[in-house]
């Protein structure tokens, strides 16, 4: 390489390098995980002003079983987390096969916790009546935020286990690099990480014994 | 390209299994605390500050550790956090019209 070319590499201004030290996936990634933590955060705010503006805001949440199902919930994306962060460890250290192991376990995880899900908006729809647009106590605003919010976070979990599955697939066939397994990553934890704020605010602060 | 790209991701070790293991735990932990506080029922004010508050270190474990935001270059935390966290702060200005609503319906 020319003395002039390297110049030109090293020059930010010249776009010949990355100003973050990372690649544009990733970049890619985080402005998308940014932008889709504004949305999870405005809705978030919704619910927030809907509950503290409605006086008698309905808490179907009895602590056995419905708090320790959602607890369990919690459980299954935090270990997914941990699964994931190996499978992105293994590949880092070219080790394939393990990586498809660590991303099979993410998806198990991921699976579980979208028919705890799926059963506890069954338990809400069949034995307390709730949709999006009625209920029993008389605020139809609860279940039109409650299935909008852990709605969209449930699709999230499951395009990201359709995800999960291309790139465990391309991976044990030898296709797609650390980068690509690294990004997936991303967004699997920042789904774990909208949970965080989702299991609170939702189902906690409307706990009742 | 792919070349540069391979030299990045050898860059990008960050963490070690056992520090992982360390995180879950913690995040484990914390949600038991959180739990443990629903059970509790404190005044809503006091659990809506704790459990904020847990969340939030628990956002930034993940964000840190799991993330490996804390092994890239301070300028990408810098880019992406200021700007989520003055947004967030600014749909908060709607807050304070939910108990002017709240106290409308009383009157």
């Amino acid at each position: 390489m020319s003395d002039a070319k390297v110049a030109v590499m090293d020059s930010v201004w010249q776009g010949g390098t990355h100003p973050y030290a990372i690649n544009s996936k990733k970049f890619g990634m985080w402005l998308f995980i940014i932008s889709d933590a504004l949305t999870f955060s405005a809705l978030l705010m919704a619910y927030t002003y809907l509950r503290l503006s409605t006086p008698d805001w309905p808490k179907p949440f009895i602590f056995v079983p419905s708090i320790i199902f959602s607890s369990v919930m919690t459980f299954c994306l935090l270990s997914s987390s941990l699964t994931m962060v190996m499978a992105v460890h293994s590949m880092n250290h070219g080790n394939r096969k393990a990586t498809v192991r660590w991303i099979l376990a993410t998806m198990a995880f991921g699976l579980g916790f979208v028919g705890l899900h799926l059963t506890e908006w069954l338990n809400l729809i069949n034995n307390e009546h709730v949709t999006p647009f009625h209920n029993e106590w008389g605020v139809p605003l609860f279940g039109g935020t409650f299935f909008a919010l852990t709605g969209l976070h449930m699709t999230h979990v499951i395009i990201g286990v359709i995800y999960l599955g291309i790139i465990a697939f391309a991976v044990g066939r030898g296709k797609f690099k650390y980068e690509d397994v690294e990004v997936s990553g991303l967004y699997w934890h920042f789904v774990d990480l909208v949970w965080m704020f989702i299991f609170p605010l939702v189902y906690l602060m409307s706990a009742r014994l | 390209m792919s070349d540069h790209s391979e030299a990045i991701a050898v860059e990008h070790v960050g963490g070690t299994t056992v520090s992982f293991l360390y995180v879950w735990v913690a995040l484990l932990v914390m949600t038991g605390i959180e739990v443990f506080l629903a059970y509790e029922q404190l005044p809503t004010l006091i659990m809506l500050t704790a459990l904020m508050g847990l969340s939030v270190i628990k956002a930034a474990l993940i964000i840190a550790y799991f993330m490996h935001l804390k092994f890239e270059k301070f300028s990408l935390f810098l880019t992406l956090f200021p700007m989520l966290v003055l947004c967030i702060l600014l749909m908060m200005i709607f807050m304070p019209d939910s108990i002017r609503s709240l106290l409308m319906r009383a009157q």
